[in-house]
């Protein structure tokens, strides 16, 4: 099918973004890598009067150390995450849930902040966000805010964003020295959206755990922490923790959805799995360090 | 109804065209340009039956409208054989059987060709891997994946 028509604006600064979602009063969309949004405009689940096309902006493209994060512009692609040295250095766990995102064709367009503003319940990049603390940085008419991703993802596809707002950047903090990290999922095939995943990351101090991030993905309508598991881990020693006891115990508090791909109860299991096959990689790699 | 000059190079000749700005740039291609190697299945990202490369990379061209690729530059599956010979991808499709009704392959060939580019000897892993975002409803994909091994040989052959 083709889309219902739109107004196009392809504006060149963040302010003028702002000013053409306020003009339009909520009727207007942002339009980053379009991965997620034309699929649903050219199916007609979705119109609007008027798309703001952030593509063009030049000052949304940029990657910068700040104050121990790494702050990564939201029209920064999906591909440039996959190739930069410098994110797969100080992000490891962005880097790493990267290619699960489609196939590389998606991820030549598809972008941090899209994937974050989406929020599909089971992308890896809202996962990242909120396992590792990141700051969202959002502009509106009224000036910028700073939001934790613990408070800005809501529910499926939906989040604290305004209908005048847009997400500018991605602060996420950079780990220190014998910290791992690890994604895992189970998608029915390659390049799906997965069915249940996790991604996390540890840091260790003399064979024990000081540091503690887990986030689900797939299990409820926003990716959740798995804050008591997180718990049980640090302080722990390596030696001698119960990587599956571990992995149920993340997932024991959960009404994983429902859906023709897969039960309730099979989404738990499998987000169980994850959980304790992504600890075991990100605790080796903490632990070589 | 608003509509918008666009200006992209398609397949190195410059292109102009009035577009609502609801035209994806596969039906750019397809009604303006008349270039109807690209195709187009399920027009939601799924199938790859619409893959050409936007400023070298490879893109789903139903998910990108036209107004966006503005400036751009833009290779469908006509212009990677452009004095029409078969280029080394095609040539192997074609000895492979890596086609049979021929739907799916502009996708397949542009997917392979950008695959090559960054990896000129891929295992079998990554060609699957590589390909995934590609469907193909008739041939089977046994004949896809030798294809992609021999004109990665056959490339690798020319160069060296
Ligand atoms: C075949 C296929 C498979 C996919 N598989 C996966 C997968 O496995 N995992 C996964 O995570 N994703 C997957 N995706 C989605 C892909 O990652 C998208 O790129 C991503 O969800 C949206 O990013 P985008 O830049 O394309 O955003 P768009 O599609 O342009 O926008 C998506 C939504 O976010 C809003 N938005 C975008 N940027 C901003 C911003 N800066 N500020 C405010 N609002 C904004 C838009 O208004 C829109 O509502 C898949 C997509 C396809 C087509
Ligand atoms: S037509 Fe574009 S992916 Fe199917
Ligand atoms: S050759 Fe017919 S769909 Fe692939």
């Amino acid at each position: 099918m083709k889309p219902a028509p739109f107004e196009y604006h392809a504006p060149t600064t963040v302010d003028e973004v702002t000013g053409l979602l306020a003009s339009h009063g909520g009727e207007a969309k942002v339009l980053a890598g379009g991965q997620s949004l034309v699929p649903m405009l050219n199916l007609r689940l979705a119109r609007f009067e008027a798309l703001v096309d952030i593509g063009r902006v030049d000052a949304l493209r940029t990657v910068a150390r700040v104050n121990g994060h790494l702050r990564i512009g939201s029209m920064v692609r999906q591909c440039d995450v996959e190739e930069s040295a410098e994110i797969g250095a100080a992000v490891p766990l962005l880097a790493r849930a990267t290619p699960h995102i489609g196939h590389f064709q998606i991820r030549s367009r598809g972008t941090v902040g899209g994937s974050i503003a989406h929020a599909d319940p089971a992308a890896e990049y809202p996962a990242v966000a909120l396992a590792l603390d990141a700051d969202l940085e959002i502009a509106g008419p009224s000036g910028t805010r700073a939001v934790t991703a613990s408070t800005f993802f809501t529910g499926t596809w939906a989040t604290v964003l305004e209908a005048d707002e847009v997400l500018i950047a991605v602060r996420f903090p950079v780990w220190g020295e014998e910290s791992g990290f690890a994604v895992d999922e189970v998608a029915r095939r390659h390049g799906d959206f997965a069915l249940a995943g996790t991604a996390v990351g540890i840091q260790l101090r003399a064979g024990v755990v000081v540091r503690a991030a887990i986030a689900l993905f797939g299990l409820a309508s926003t990716p959740v922490r798995a804050a008591a598991a997180e718990a049980a881990l640090v302080g722990s020693a390596v030696a001698g923790l119960d990587l599956v006891g571990i992995g149920h115990a993340a997932v024991a508090g959960l009404d994983p959805p429902e859906d023709l791909h897969a039960s309730s109860a099979l989404r738990r299991r499998i987000g169980a799995a994850t959980v304790t096959r992504a600890l075991g990689r990100a605790l080796e790699e903490a632990g070589v360090a | 109804m608003s509509t918008h000059l666009v200006s992209m190079t398609v397949n190195g000749i410059e292109r102009h065209a009035r577009v609502e700005p609801r035209k994806t740039l596969a039906d750019f291609l397809r009604d303006d340009c008349r270039l109807t190697g690209t195709h187009l299945g399920c027009e939601h990202g799924v199938c790859g039956a619409c893959t050409v490369m936007i400023d070298g990379r490879a893109t789903r061209s139903c998910l990108v409208f036209a107004v966006q690729t503005e400036g751009g530059r833009v290779t469908t599956v006509e212009g990677l054989a452009p004095d029409g010979e078969l280029n080394p991808v095609q040539a192997a499709f074609e000895a492979e059987h890596g086609l049979q009704c021929g739907f799916c392959t502009p996708g397949f060939v542009v997917s392979a060709t950008a695959l090559l580019e960054r990896n000129p000897s891929p295992t079998d892993d990554e060609i699957r891997e590589g390909l995934s975002g590609n469907l193909c409803r008739c041939t089977g994909y046994q004949g896809i994946l030798r294809a992609v091994h021999r004109a990665a040989q056959s490339m690798g052959a020319r160069q060296s």
